[in-house]
């Protein structure tokens, strides 16, 4: 059980889920450092864009790149929804108003997906291109793996270039660091909270993509243990940190891999339990996470 | 013309609001004889809610905390009492397993009330042992940690089968909740909320609540007043959870999911938290409008319709009236940047 090879194909596929998380905390730890809001809906935003998916791709029969521009399309849009009807009215009262918003907006989200395409899963159409396998010595994958992760990590540097290089990448990192100062200097906050949500929510659309792409399967209720998850893998990295979040999402990947991977059988259903048991500890050992600072009130 | 709040504020609160429970309970007391099995079951149910939503109040209400955990806790306590009071003819036959020896063994099966009370310890302990790393930081951690912890409990009622069995749930658990229970323990929560909202404790909670840098430059300890608040929320959480056990006779480890914690949340934000009545009235509209639904749901066919009103109304609220149906609008709160 333990031979190099089984290592390598767990890693692997560690990495593989860490991707994906790591695309939704990305998100998330914008919006948060932005309205200090765990924006619980972000989840939801992941079966929007899978569904999306089915219906551009497998009902309307679009070419697969097409699909892929709408879902981002749709994540964009549901961006701008949120932040119009949510948050522009909530944003200034109490912080945990916003939370309690958002809180409503997954539930709405969820039940509306529920409505519209039943409570059933559906058999996610992974298009053909994506879906072959390559079997090599140490390592077994098919191609939306190798999708997933240059995809991702493509997102991520262009991400980052944004957040550093260009002029409303600043605003947004200086409205994180206080946005009474920074609406001093002449930000317009309100535009970059919009542009967080819309970038955010685009994000966790084609996430929704890869997600049921790799797990074969979706349906209306899929987005909340990954939402909740992604915030985990906020926390592992350090809140408030960019690169963190996308390390935290990768690191969680790997220990959910490994603790189903290496532990007995009978412990694999507690998937989900290990990983806040290991939220839970690190709040505990080292609550300002890897890259994260002390936060101050 | 007459004057109600002059009139109010000369009888005493207490004497007024002895004279209410009265009324409540000869209500009851007719209600009882007089309406169905099912209608009389929805009244219970109530009063089992009220003490769900009370608890989670003073933690997310007065203290400024957000749980999310509740759903969990109020599954420890079903859990319990559950496992504590089934008969021990029965065990056999259901194949619920045997008691260790330091709960009496495998020839006790505990009366009703200690049972509660022991869930109601067993939901506090886990509170205790999980909020007092957690509080130490932010609160927006304790909303995930909280969370996680329910999960996790869920996690574990679904895979322990030698205790929970699984995914089936118990049931044949004895119905000892009736609508006297129900409300004498909703009763109890309200007082107990109550007293500590008037005392040093709760002025101490809302202190921390509305700044908790200039609570502690009082000489607050806010750790100490969350955790105490966070972990008596989980108590009455886990009595809620033993009445709801015994008043439904059956439970499942799908009964405790998120849709539960919503729930009460809701019926919170709705009556208006940090008030004594909001979760109260709260509670009896949820638990109507759901009774209500339902068979529309059924008969329109559109699954999750509870939900989606639920939500919408979570969210109406937040945005027109935040401070709920029953709550005055805080000044004080700091409007934090952006």
């Amino acid at each position: 059980m333990f031979t190099p090879e089984y290592l390598i194909q767990q890693t692997f596929n560690g990495i593989v889920f860490g991707a994906m998380y790591a695309l939704l905390a990305l998100g998330m730890t914008v919006i948060y450092g932005i309205l200090r809001l765990i924006h619980f809906a972000h989840g939801a935003l992941i079966t929007v864009g899978a569904f999306g998916f089915y219906l551009f791709f497998a009902v309307l029969g679009l070419p697969f790149p097409a699909a892929i521009v709408l879902i981002i399309g749709l994540g964009a849009l549901m961006g701008v929804i949120l932040d119009v009807v949510a948050y522009k009215k909530a944003v200034g009262g109490p912080e945990v108003s916003m939370l309690i918003t958002s809180l409503g907006f997954y539930i709405l989200i969820e039940n509306l997906m529920k409505l519209i395409v039943s409570p059933q899963p559906y058999a996610f159409p992974t298009p053909e291109l994506l879906d072959r396998i390559y079997s090599m010595p140490a390592l077994t994958f098919r191609t939306i793996d190798i999708f997933i992760i240059a995809t991702s990590i493509a997102i991520m540097v262009f991400f980052t270039l944004f957040v550093k290089r260009t002029k409303m990448g600043v605003a947004m990192r200086a409205t994180a660091e206080s946005g009474e100062a920074a609406r001093m200097v002449g930000i317009n906050i309100g535009r970059v909270i919009s542009i967080s949500f819309i970038i955010a929510s685009a994000i966790a659309g084609i996430t929704g993509f890869m997600w049921g792409a790799k797990y074969g399967q979706i349906s209306y209720n899929m987005g909340f243990m990954a939402g909740v998850k992604a915030f985990v893998a906020i926390v592992i990295g350090g809140v408030g940190s960019i690169p963190g979040a996308m390390l935290g999402g990768f690191i969680l990947g790997i220990l959910e891999m490994f603790s189903v991977a290496f532990l007995p059988p009978g412990y694999a259903a507690y998937r989900d339990g290990i990983v806040f048991f290991i939220l839970i500890l690190i709040l505990i050992v080292k609550p300002s996470g890897i890259l994260g600072q002390k936060e101050v009130e | 013309m007459l004057d109600i709040k002059a009139i109010f504020s000369k009888v005493d609160r207490r004497l007024l609001a002895g004279i209410l429970v009265a009324l409540l309970f000869l209500c009851l007391w007719i209600a009882n004889a007089a309406l169905s099995k099912y209608v009389i079951f929805i009244v219970s149910l109530i009063g089992v809610y009220i003490v769900a939503a009370e608890s989670l109040n003073l933690t997310n209400g007065y203290t400024g905390l957000f749980s999310l955990g509740h759903a969990g806790f109020m599954a420890v306590g079903a859990y319990t009492s559950a496992l504590l009071t089934f008969p021990v003819k029965g065990r056999e036959m259901f194949v619920i397993p045997k008691l260790p020896i330091f709960l009496g063994g495998p020839e006790a099966a505990w009366p009703f009330l200690p049972a509660l009370i022991m869930g109601g310890i067993f939901a506090a302990v886990i509170a205790a042992a999980v909020g007092l790393p957690v509080l130490r930081l932010r609160g927006h951690y304790l909303s995930v940690a909280s969370l996680g912890l329910m999960v996790l409990i869920a996690a574990l009622a679904m895979n322990l089968r030698d205790l929970t069995r699984g995914s089936i749930g118990i049931n044949s658990i004895p119905t000892y909740t009736n609508v006297w229970w129900a409300y004498v323990s909703a009763v109890l929560t309200v007082y107990v909320v109550w007293r500590i909202v008037k005392s040093s404790f709760g002025r101490a909670m809302k202190a921390i609540r509305e700044d908790e840098i200039a609570a502690r430059v009082q000489g607050i300890n806010p750790l100490k007043y969350k955790l105490l608040s966070f972990t008596i929320g989980a108590f009455f959480a886990g009595i809620a959870g033993g009445l709801y056990a015994h008043l439904s006779g059956a439970i499942r480890p799908y009964a405790f999911s998120f849709n539960m914690t919503f729930q009460i949340v809701i019926m919170v934000v709705l009556g208006g938290q940090g008030t004594i009545a909001g979760p109260v009235v709260g509670a009896t509209i949820i638990t109507i409008l759901r009774y209500v639904m339902k068979p529309l749901e059924e008969a329109l066919g559109i699954y999750g319709l509870v939900e989606l009103v639920y939500a919408t109304l979570l969210i109406v609220t937040m945005l027109r009236k935040p401070e709920g149906l029953l709550g005055r609008r805080r000044i004080s709160k700091k409007a934090e940047a952006p």
